[in-house]
């Protein structure tokens, strides 16, 4: 019985032990600046203010809330999360189904799908910030040799349109993620199945619908927390091409917070914020941990 | 299953497009990349370049002179250690703390697995004020140790959240087995574990190398010179300038794009286990 005991105590002993590296990087690093930005969040940071260091309670949560700026960083967040992973889902999925049928060629184009993932996010915006150019981008030269535009557009200098290229540039860099995730999810439903929906008659349609889609819908579910996760915090794609810009129509809650924080040196307000993002992603997380479960008893 | 020649038809076309939507703007920085500036300026635009030229490739590892290639190589540099530094020390801090979550009884396993999840998902914003507060303190702004621990809380919580799946999944039996032979823990986890999860580490491995590679946010409030700088970086301030010279930077970017790239497409298939096994990582 002591024996026993012991035996436990030392196995715990011996878990905390082999922890304690990544325990040290993640709590000093992560959780202690964390803290760190809340203590920060509830009192009066201002460089210049007399008053710093001032604890201020939840003052700055309630001047924050108040600021019609920050509803505006949420929507334009709800906006680019909601509509790129509604646009990489359907396409993920689309694409998926057609590497998941055979044909010449099907082999290298599954390689080539995951080359947009692998391009450092950096490359993409600037590539196609480039392509976008209104002078001489490709875009713009492509389109009006087709006569589908009839002349050359700016098209990050539409707060609206630029928002929706932006979202462009985003959809061909994570579209292959869904892709992989998806096709893995293809290869567990069992041929059989719709072999045995073909013989009661269902269509494509009516397999896809009936036995696709229920197979696939805890991937789905996965794959639209974990992205709407990356999607809020987006910040590269949005810092090489359009800096927020124009007129505010791109600026998002992150980037909202990098500008307060290191542009206007507003450290209370960009604390505020960062806190709330966080708080944001934490019941994103909890809806991902929920997905996950729900993935493991289907 | 038959398909009629409609099916066919259809199934061909969208394959073009997609190989289209996926590979042009690849094909267009590599064009931009080896083209001469009159012919990129040129309106209507030729698409197919009519003169061709490598030098700025060449430029890039031998010419000291040209501002731009000369921090792209620098840069590169940067990167490849930082990267390979990440990798390395959160395999192996990493893979340790698996072993923990995955085999071993102790108090608070789950809650903590959690903790770990949820600091993957925390945004680098929300901590990157007191962090600069104390690593400007401790006079450590600008290194590239710095920007190791720094990606090592992106990397680590991948890395646990797999392997601790990973392990979790090896049959227990030649642990057991090697155990009554003798074996320290730290033996079973070195001379069974490891073998064992090759393919799980290897994944591992590679999602590490491409976060490291592909992070901005952090080598953009951390580092300032080319003693730090990342690829990411010297792109990024490249194309803010007022005159840009698109040409060298798609040059800069083709090069950043090829390690990643290839990685890829060589890893492929423990790239998909890796990220199916651990639904983690953009």
């Amino acid at each position: 019985m002591i024996d026993i005991r012991r035996q436990r105590l030392s196995e715990q002993r011996f878990a905390f032990l082999i922890l304690l590296p990544a325990a040290v990087v993640i709590f000093g690093v992560v959780l202690f600046p964390l803290g760190t930005t809340f203590v920060y969040s509830l009192q009066n940071m201002e460089l210049i203010s007399e008053e710093k260091g001032k604890f201020l309670g939840l003052l700055n949560y309630a001047r924050v809330l108040g600021a019609p700026w920050f509803w505006q960083a949420l929507a334009r967040t709800l906006y680019f999360s909601v509509v790129s992973l509604a646009v990489e889902t359907v396409l993920g999925l689309l694409i998926a189904l057609l590497l998941n049928t055979r044909f010449a060629g099907v082999g290298l184009l599954r390689v080539l799908v995951i080359v947009p993932w692998a391009t450092p996010g950096i490359v993409t915006a600037s590539v196609w910030r480039w392509i976008y150019n209104p002078e001489y981008g490709v875009l713009n030269a492509v389109l009006t040799r087709l006569h589908i535009l009839g002349e050359y557009r700016a098209w990050l200098s539409d707060p609206f349109l630029a928002m929706n290229m932006v979202i462009v540039a985003d959809v061909w860099k994570m579209t292959p993620f869904a892709v992989i995730f998806f096709l893995a999810g293809l290869q567990f439903i069992s041929a059989s199945l719709y072999e045995a929906a073909t013989v009661d008659g269902a269509g494509v349609f009516g397999r896809f619908w009936h036995i696709t889609l229920p197979a696939l819908a805890p991937t789905i579910a996965i794959v639209a927390v974990m992205r709407t996760v990356e999607k809020f915090k987006a910040f590269d794609i949005f810092y090489v091409m359009t800096r927020g810009g124009p007129a505010n129509g791109t600026k998002v809650l992150v980037y909202e917070a990098y500008l307060k924080a290191f542009s206007n040196l507003q450290y209370s307000i960009a604390s505020t914020l960062s806190y709330l993002i966080a708080l944001l992603v934490l019941g994103l997380t909890v809806a991902y941990v929920k997905a996950l479960r729900r993935g493991e008893m289907a | 299953m038959r398909r009629g020649p409609a099916f066919r038809t259809v199934q061909y076309l969208f394959a073009l497009a997609v190989l289209l939507f996926i590979m042009a703007p690849v094909a267009w920085m590599v064009i931009t990349s080896i083209s001469i500036h009159r012919d990129i300026i040129t309106v209507p635009l030729k698409i197919i370049p009519r003169h061709v030229t490598f030098q700025r490739f060449v430029d890039v590892f031998t010419n000291p002179e040209n501002e731009i290639a000369h921090a792209f190589l620098f840069a590169m540099r940067n990167s490849l250690i930082v990267s390979a530094s990440v990798t390395l020390v959160s395999l192996v801090i990493g893979s340790l703390a698996s072993y923990a979550f995955a085999r071993l009884r102790f108090a608070f396993r789950s809650s903590l697995l959690y903790l770990i999840l949820f600091t993957y998902m925390i945004p680098s914003v929300v901590v990157v004020m007191p962090l600069y507060l104390v690593l400007s303190r401790l006079g450590i702004l600008n290194t590239r140790p710095t920007l190791v621990l720094l990606y090592l809380t992106m990397s680590l919580p991948f890395v646990i959240w797999v392997m601790q799946g990973y392990f979790g999944s090896l049959s227990k039996t030649y642990e057991e087995s090697a155990s009554l032979e003798g074996c320290s823990r730290l033996q079973v986890l070195w001379h069974i574990y490891f073998p064992m999860a090759r393919p799980g580490i290897i994944a591992t491995a590679i999602l590490s190398f491409l976060i490291a590679w592909d992070e901005f946010f952090f080598a953009l409030v951390f580092t300032s010179t080319l003693e730090a700088k990342t690829i990411s970086v010297a792109i990024a301030e490249f194309s803010g300038k007022h005159y840009v010279d698109y040409e060298m930077i798609a040059a800069g970017g083709v090069i950043a794009a090829l390690p990643p790239v290839l990685v890829a497409v060589i890893f492929q298939k423990y790239i998909v286990m890796g990220m199916t096994a651990g639904g983690i990582k953009e």
